[in-house]
Order: C-alpha cells, then sequence, then structure tokens
C-alpha cells in the first residue's frame, strides 16, 4: 500500500433495513481502502452484504452510518450531495448485462447519455467520444444505432463498461460482471478489464463469489459473511493460506478441474444463518470446525495477523495447518 | 452394471420458423450406462438443455425430434404426452436450474412430494408419507417430518435443491436428469449438493445425466463428459481421459478459458468470436471460425470421430494428420 | 456524422417478412386491420365515396327500405342512411382517437409519478383516481356531461376524465417493474436526474401496455360517445353521429327497421374491428405473445 491517502477510503460502513420482521444488518461496519490503480476483490456467497456495499457506496442506497472519502475528502450526508461529490469518480458495471441496459435504447444513446449528464458534451465532440469509447472495448461504430438485443451477452458487457468508463471514473465498482456470461465469453471481459486498467490506470472494487476470477484480476480480497468482513488480505497469500476457517472453507469448495483432486471438496456443514437472528459471538461459529465456546460468546474483531493480513477470529488458522 | 440406461442415437432437435429453421441440436449419441454419471458439458445455445428436454419428450411444440432417444429400452421419441406420462418423474426424473421456481409455492413440501409420489407408484397417503420422509432421509435434510410441512419460501435455495433432488429419487426412476442444479447455488451450497449426489451414485447405484457449462464441477462429479458445441458432440471419454488429454480444440481451449484457482498470476486465453447462430450452423466443422488450427478441409466437411484408448472420442479433422 | 447515418442496416426485406409471418399466425387480426382500413378510407373519402349528400332532405323519399337507390333506405327526412353512416365514420374516429389521448394524457403522467416517486404521493394520486373508478363505467360520464350540458365535446371530455384512471393504473403497474431494474439504477449511478430517468427510461419501457390498453378502448370510447348521444347528451342534432342517428329513429324501429339496425351495425362493425385490432397489437408488443422468428 502507498503512504499517501487511497483513492477510496471506507470506514464503518453499514446498512439497516427495517423490515416487517425486524431490523438486518446488511452491511455491519465495514471498513476497507482501495489504492489508486488497484484492483481489490470483495468475496462472499449470496445475502453477505457484497452488493450492499456497492448500492450504499453510489448512493443508491442511503447508508445508517459510515464515512466514505475519495482522495481524502469526505462526501456528503444526502443522496443528492453524495453523487456530486463521488460524481465522476465512480462508476459501476453490473452482473446482468440482459437486465442493465434499457432495451429502447440504442447504444449510441446508452453511452451518450452520462457523457451529456456529467460532461454537457454535445454534437461532433459527443459523437467522437461516443467512439472512441466503444473503440476501447472492442466495438465498432457500425453498433451505434443497434439495440441491445441485437448484442450477445458478452458485447452486451463491453457496451455496458464502455457507459461505465464515459464518466471517466476513478475507481469503478465490478458487481460480478461476468457471472451471467458463458466461459469462453467470461474470458474475454476480464482480459478486457485488465488492459483496461493497465491502459486508464483504473482501481476496481470487484465484487463477485467466484473466487478463480478473483485471484486472476485482483491484488488484494476482502471476505465477507454475513455482513462483515472476515478477512482481508493479498489474493496471493489469503489464497495459499486461509487464516479464517470460513474463508478456507469456501476454498475448499471451489470443484478443481483436475478429476484427480475430486477427493480435495470438502463442504460446510448447515447453511447461512438469516441476517434476521444472526449468531451470537462469531456469525460463523455454529458452522465452523474449529470453534469453542469462546465464539458463541463473544465476536472477535478484524485485527491484524501478520503481514498485509486481518482476521475476525479468535483461533484463526496458522499457515501450517493449511495443506490444501 | 453396465446397462445402458439413456440411449441416444442420431438425435436432432430442430425448430422451424417463417425466416430459418434453428437447428438446437444437430445429430448426436449418447450412450449413459447404469451407476455413473455422464456430463453433458457446453456453452450456452450448445443444445445440451434441448437433448434433456428431448430425453424427457419435453420439447415444446413447433420444436422437431427426429432419431432416437430410449430410457431403459422405451423409446421417447414420436410419442405422444400420454404416453410419456409414466416416463416422467417415474423412469426418467428431471431437476431443474432455478430450485425456487420448481415447487409450488402455494402447497407444502409433504403434499408435492406425496403427490408425486403417488402418480408413479401405488401407494396410500401413509405409504407415500413413508417414502417422502425416507427420501429426505437420503438427501440429509435435518428433521424430515418437520420439512414436509413447510413451504417452499420457508427454505433456502440449496435446502429446496435437496427437496427437488429426494422427490425426483423417490419414485426409484431409471435415470434422473440434471439440468444445471448447481449454477443458481453458492459454491459451498455447490459443494454440498455436488457430494450429495457423489453419495447417492456410490450407494444407491443412480445414474445421472449432468448438464452444466462448469468444468470443475464435470471433473469433481462425474465418470464420463461429452462436450458439446453448436448442437453436436465434438469430444466424449472417460473424465479422466478427457481432461488429461484434451483432443478436440474446442475442449482444449474451454479448459484453457477457465480461470484456474491457485494458478497465481496466469495468462488467460480465451475463444475469439461468438457462438454461431444455429439458424445457420457453420458448413464443416462448426468450430472452424473460430478454431486457429482450422483450414480449407476444417470448412468444407464435417470431421469424423477419431477413437482414442477407452472409448475416447473426438471430430476434428486436424486429429486425422498427428502422427 | 456520416458513420452514425450509414450504419442503418437492418434490411427491409427482414421487416417485410416478419409482417407476412405475423399475418399468417394472426388472421383474425388481418381482418380487424382490414375492416379498420376500410372504415378509415370511408371517413376520409366519405364525399366521394357518399352518393348522397348526407345533410340532403328529400321528403318525397321518407322513410324508404333499401332499395337500389337507397341501399340502407332512408330516414324520416328521407336523407340516404349509407351516405349518413359513411360520414359518421368521420365522426367515431375522432371521438375515439381523442378521447382516448386524452386518457393517456391524463392517466400515464400520474402513473408514471406515483410508481416512480411512491411513498405518500403514490397513494394520494392512486386514491383519488380509485375514486373515479368507483363510479360503474356509463353513470359518471352521464353525470359529468349533465353537469356540463349536452354536446359531443362535453361528452367526450366526461369520457376521458372517467377513464383516464386505467391508464393510471396500468401505467403504475408498469414502472413498478421497471422501476427495479438494473439499467434504471445504472441511469442513477451515473447521475442521471430523476427527470430525465422518468422520461427517456420508464416511459419508452412502459409504453407497451399503455398502448395496448389504448387500442383496446378505442372501441369502448365509440360505443361509450354512442351511448351518450343515444341518450341525448351526446352529439346534437346537426351532427352526423351513428348513436344520434340510431337514437332519433328509435322511435319507429318496428316499422322502419333499417333506420336503427345500419348505425347500429356501423357501431358493432367498428368496435368489433378496433377490438380486433387491438389484439393484434398486443401480440406485436407484449413480448410474451412476441412473433417467434
Amino acid at each position: 500500500m502507498t503512504s499517501a491517502a487511497p483513492l477510496m477510503s471506507v470506514e464503518g460502513l453499514s446498512k439497516v433495513f427495517h423490515t416487517r420482521h425486524g431490523d438486518v444488518n446488511a452491511v455491519d461496519g465495514v471498513s476497507f481502502d482501495v489504492g489508486s490503480g488497484e484492483t481489490v476483490a470483495l468475496v462472499g456467497e449470496s445475502g453477505c452484504g457484497k452488493s450492499t456495499v456497492a448500492m450504499t457506496l453510489l448512493g443508491l442506497e442511503d447508508r445508517s452510518d459510515g464515512i466514505v472519502r475519495i482522495n481524502g475528502v469526505e462526501d456528503g450526508a444526502d443522496e443528492k450531495s453524495r453523487q456530486k461529490h463521488l460524481g465522476t469518480n465512480l462508476s459501476i458495471v453490473f452482473q446482468n448485462p440482459y437486465a442493465s441496459l434499457n432495451p429502447k435504447m440504442k447504444i449510441r444513446d446508452v453511452i451518450a447519455e452520462p457523457l451529456t449528464t456529467a460532461f454537457g458534451l454535445r454534437g461532433k465532440a459527443l459523437n467522437e467520444r461516443i467512439i472512441k469509447l466503444l473503440a476501447d472495448v472492442g466495438l465498432g461504430p457500425e453498433h451505434l444505432k443497434r439495440y441491445p438485443h441485437e448484442f450477445s451477452g458478452g458485447q452486451r458487457q463491453r457496451i455496458a463498461i464502455a457507459r461505465a468508463l464515459a464518466l471517466e471514473p476513478k475507481l469503478l465498482i465490478l458487481d460480478e460482471p461476468t457471472a451471467a456470461l458463458d466461459v469462453s465469453v467470461q474470458a474475454q471481459v476480464l482480459k478486457l478489464l485488465r488492459d483496461l486498467q493497465d491502459e486508464l490506470g483504473l482501481s476496481y472494487l470487484f465484487i463477485s463469489h467466484d473466487l478463480a476470477t478473483v485471484e486472476y484480476l485482483s491484488r488484494r480480497v476482502m471476505v465477507m459473511y454475513l455482513g462483515r468482513i472476515v478477512e482481508t488480505g493479498l489474493v496471493g497469500d489469503v489464497f495459499a493460506n486461509p487464516a479464517h476457517p470460513y474463508t478456507r472453507a469456501l476454498l475448499d469448495s471451489v470443484p478443481s478441474i483436475d478429476p484427480a483432486l475430486r477427493d480435495n471438496l470438502k463442504t460446510l456443514a448447515g447453511e447461512i444463518p438469516s441476517p434476521l437472528n444472526r449468531p451470537k459471538g462469531c456469525a460463523f461459529a455454529p458452522r465452523c470446525y474449529f470453534a469453542e465456546d469462546k465464539c458463541s460468546q463473544s465476536s472477535p474483531n478484524l485485527e491484524p495477523a501478520g503481514q498485509d493480513r486481518d482476521v475476525a477470529c479468535f483461533y484463526p488458522i496458522k499457515s501450517t495447518e493449511t495443506e490444501r | 452394471m453396465s446397462t445402458p440406461v439413456l440411449q441416444i442415437a442420431g438425435l436432432r432437435v430442430e425448430f422451424p420458423g417463417l425466416l430459418r429453421t434453428v437447428k438446437a441440436v444437430r445429430g448426436i449419441n449418447l450412450t449413459v450406462t447404469g451407476g455413473t454419471v455422464m456430463g453433458l458439458v457446453g456453452e450456452s445455445g450448445s443444445g445440451k438443455s434441448m437433448t434433456a428436454m428431448a430425453a424427457l419428450g419435453l420439447i415444446p411444440k413447433p420444436g422437431v425430434v427426429h432419431g432416437s432417444v430410449k430410457v431403459d429400452g422405451f423409446e421417447v421419441v414420436g410419442r405422444r404426452d400420454a404416453e410419456l406420462a409414466p416416463l416422467r418423474g417415474g423412469e426418467a426424473a428431471m431437476i431443474f436450474q432455478n430450485p425456487m421456481k420448481a415447487l409450488n409455492p402455494f402447497f407444502t413440501v409433504g403434499e408435492q412430494m406425496t403427490d408425486a409420489i403417488r402418480c408413479h407408484l401405488p401407494f396410500d397417503k401413509k405409504a407415500a408419507i413413508k417414502a417422502a420422509i425416507a427420501a429426505l432421509e437420503s438427501v440429509h435434510l435435518p428433521d424430515p417430518t418437520f420439512t414436509l410441512d413447510k413451504y417452499p419460501h420457508q427454505m433456502s435455495g440449496g435446502q429446496i435443491q435437496r427437496v427437488m433432488i429426494a422427490m425426483a429419487l423417490a419414485c426409484q426412476p431409471k435415470v434422473l436428469i440434471a439440468d444445471e442444479p448447481t449454477t443458481a447455488l453458492d459454491v459451498t451450497v455447490q459443494a454440498q449438493i455436488i457430494s450429495l449426489l457423489r453419495e447417492l451414485v456410490a450407494t444407491q447405484d443412480r445414474t445421472i445425466l449432468f448438464i452444466t457449462h462448469d468444468l470443475g464441477v464435470v471433473a469433481s462429479l462425474c465418470d464420463n463428459v461429452a462436450v458439446m458445441y453448436a448442437g453436436e458432440i465434438v469430444e466424449t471419454g472417460s473424465v479422466v481421459d478427457v481432461f488429461a488429454d484434451p483432443k478436440h480444440p474446442y475442449t482444449q481451449k474451454l479448459m484453457n478459458t477457465v480461470p484456474r484457482l491457485g494458478a497465481g498470476d496466469q495468462n488467460l486465453n480465451f475463444i475469439p468470436g461468438q457462438v454461431p447462430d444455429m439458424g445457420f450452423p457453420p458448413k464443416g466443422c462448426a468450430f472452424h471460425p473460430r478454431c486457429d488450427q482450422a483450414d480449407d478441409k476444417c470448412a468444407a466437411s464435417a470431421p469424423d470421430y477419431m477413437i482414442f484408448n477407452n472409448d475416447h472420442k473426438a471430430a476434428c479433422h486436424r486429429l486425422d494428420e498427428a502422427p | 456524422m456520416s458513420i452514425l447515418e450509414t450504419s442503418d442496416e437492418v434490411p427491409t426485406l427482414a421487416w417485410r417478412v416478419k409482417a407476412k409471418a405475423f399475418a399468417a399466425n394472426n388472421k383474425l387480426f388481418v381482418v380487424g386491420a382490414t375492416g379498420f382500413l376500410f372504415i378509415l378510407l370511408c371517413a376520409i373519402f366519405a364525399p366521394l365515396i357518399a352518393p348522397y349528400a348526407p345533410d340532403k332532405i328529400d321528403f318525397s323519399a321518407r322513410l324508404q327500405g333499401p332499395s337500389w337507390a337507397h341501399w340502407m333506405g332512408t330516414e324520416k327526412f328521407g336523407r340516404d342512411i349509407l351516405s349518413r353512416v359513411i360520414y359518421g365514420a368521420q365522426t367515431s374516429l375522432i371521438i375515439g382517437t381523442a378521447v382516448t389521448f386524452i386518457a393517456i394524457l391524463i392517466g400515464a403522467p400520474i402513473g408514471i409519478i406515483a410508481g416512480y416517486f411512491g411513498g405518500r404521493l403514490d397513494t394520494l394520486l392512486m386514491r383519488v383516481s380509485d375514486v373515479f373508478l368507483a363510479f360503474p363505467p356509463l353513470l359518471l360520464p352521464i353525470a359529468i356531461t349533465a353537469a356540463l350540458g349536452s354536446g359531443l365535446g362535453n361528452a367526450m371530455f366526461a369520457i376521458a376524465v372517467s377513464w383516464f384512471p386505467w391508464y393510471a393504473r396500468i401505467t403504475r403497474a408498469a414502472v413498478l417493474r421497471i422501476r427495479t431494474e438494473p439499467y434504471i439504477n445504472a441511469a442513477r449511478a451515473m447521475g442521471v436526474s430523476h427527470t430525465r430517468i422518468m422520461w427517456r427510461h420508464v416511459l419508452p419501457n412502459s409504453l407497451t401496455p399503455i398502448i395496448v390498453q389504448g387500442s383496446m378502448d378505442f372501441g369502448f370510447t365509440i360505443l361509450a360517445a354512442a351511448s351518450l348521444s343515444f341518450i341525448g347528451l351526446g352529439a346534437t342534432p346537426p351532427m352526423i353521429e351513428w348513436g344520434l342517428m340510431a337514437a332519433t329513429s328509435r322511435s319507429m324501429f318496428l316499422d322502419a327497421w333499417w333506420t336503427v339496425l345500419f348505425p347500429g351495425m356501423a357501431i358493432f362493425f367498428t368496435v368489433l374491428c378496433v377490438n380486433l385490432v387491438g389484439d393484434g397489437v398486443r401480440d406485436v408488443l407484449d413480448p410474451k405473445h412476441g412473433i417467434k422468428e
């Protein structure tokens, strides 16, 4: 990490949803930094709150608590001032390219919209910028007058990326950008994202449940479970020597492409608890092989555990125990 | 036990339209032997789901099916719906990708399970409930009697998929057809389902046709694999053989496009271009427009299968030339 | 700019083939569309087609039955009914179009605002709409016209006002579905204003059910206007309107059936054709009934 102020710094971000059945702490005191030109992955299973983090960062959901700073400057309190401040710093690519493009808008208008709203571009300058953006993601000017349904999933995701880049963001939130795509196309999009990062010096907050793509794209990783971050560190270190039992369980659940290794697939007992009745103490304790009495009584904080590594666990796995 | 339970021969599925005829499946042969798991892999539009639907005679109306599909010797193609009723859910059961939509939200799990069981087996209500409880136990759902009284919305996706598997197996089908049953689930839940299916095959001698796009799932679950591209099987064989030494360029490339966990900073390959429009599949080898090894021959004629050891087969012209 | 202009490569042939395919699958739509086109042509070219001037009084030819000279007979002032039915098409089509448009123009914005913003504004707008829907279908227009005074303009306004809540409801339902679409979130994340989101993203995507409903209601509005005219609250005598024609002749229905039958048939035929076209429009626009290529 650089010593200067990180591009984005999030402190104690929380989001409580008030439902009929009670309050749900979808995101519970999440703090992290994203450095300039860095990719940080946010990993977890459905319902862990990773997408809610994205929504609150973008101001699409009001946050219950927490501070977000961009280049050291704190953002406003309500949606309007927040969007003004975040403005063109932050942009997003959504999971499903079939739903994230307005079916009634031509591609030209899809890309033009952020350019006119944010920069007031018109006429020739606008058209040149649109064509440049499409070229950046590998699409030609012949696509301008087509509608989203005339494109394949991979092409649509390229269009969505071009739209996100139109704001000239410093940080791009990628919310499972390849989850809805075929494997062969998924690789194209991942590669494009990597090339764009090298070219434009972008930072990514990469939200995903797919550990292999996380490893491919990211430098650092944060593992979320039931609204809290349980482990963070450099991707290579964390995946090679997971310290939190949940991280390890996640890694053990990924089926290997080598049939000889099929017996390495280990299953985690039980189900993710409902956030409505979050277990006392460590939320993972009821499913944890290493849990002791202490785990179900008090909840561990995210604390440094070795170089570039934070873990929220009373009994973190020592690296010698993790023969994978 | 190595009797063929599901035999597909020369299967073609076409959807005639006014502008073009979509050829979803273009002449495939596939045999699933008893007590094994066959993985049918392919990307969207490869025809893998249509093959599964055809196996149960479920191809929707304008679709036309040619060739032969035999479930335990019973010919499916050309039958009327009434003749297929005992087959569906009885001899051949199916589980689907989206478990949340597969159960009726207005009835309890128990009502739906006993209904399904009594459709196919001559059980009274009590016996059906007993069978349902036994089935739920076999998929390791905690407290099966309690589960019977639950409504679908009271359960998680993983639990419902277990119920679907229990329901499918309760009628003792000869073959279980699973269409991407783990795609909508989280990794940890997917791992649970995979190990459950593995256990059911090992202990109960079940036969499964497993349709997926995920090579990792195939590697960890299946005995044999058939790789589909553009409505054809391009390569088939035992999982060990195919994964250790993929012969067809498409299989090779597909394996290289998957980011591997633990591979570190890898250089990801990708297949250029798009999956072809099945209204107008490419002439010759369907993969040749995206294949970097293709030559004139590949564009001119469709390749035959080359057979390697242990029934490992691949259809590619380039294989003829290799020494 | 030139690049933008030349990339329109959707071939017209494909469109024609699609239309043919659609027609082959929707024979009733073709019947309806043909009939509607016929009515439309009658309305436009009425002066050329009508054998007589519609208001030419001829006391020597009063109440004549259908004949070669007067295909649909004549009414009590000796005016040719065929000519009046042809001219009546003009009135009916104008009524249908105008009323449907006014109803959509009032209803759709209310539905969009209610559905998009939700909350108290939604409750307020929709409860007000519900009040309008609580009246039996024709009672409210009758009451409004009675209050404003009879006349075709007032009748049209009255029907539109009592009909707009349907559009508010349909639009709101569509907006509620669209509001959660990722492309709306995407637009918001880009900092696009609410007004623009409603105008560029919400409206175009909620248009389908509105158009479908509009094409179905077109027939109803014609019918409603004819009904108001029939009971003396709509069109007034110098006008040529089918409902009014039937009304002025209703006392002699038993002796001169043609005076009532043919205007009635015209209403029936028009409403039928319009409804068949409406069904077809739904099939084209509603993705669930979409054309298979």
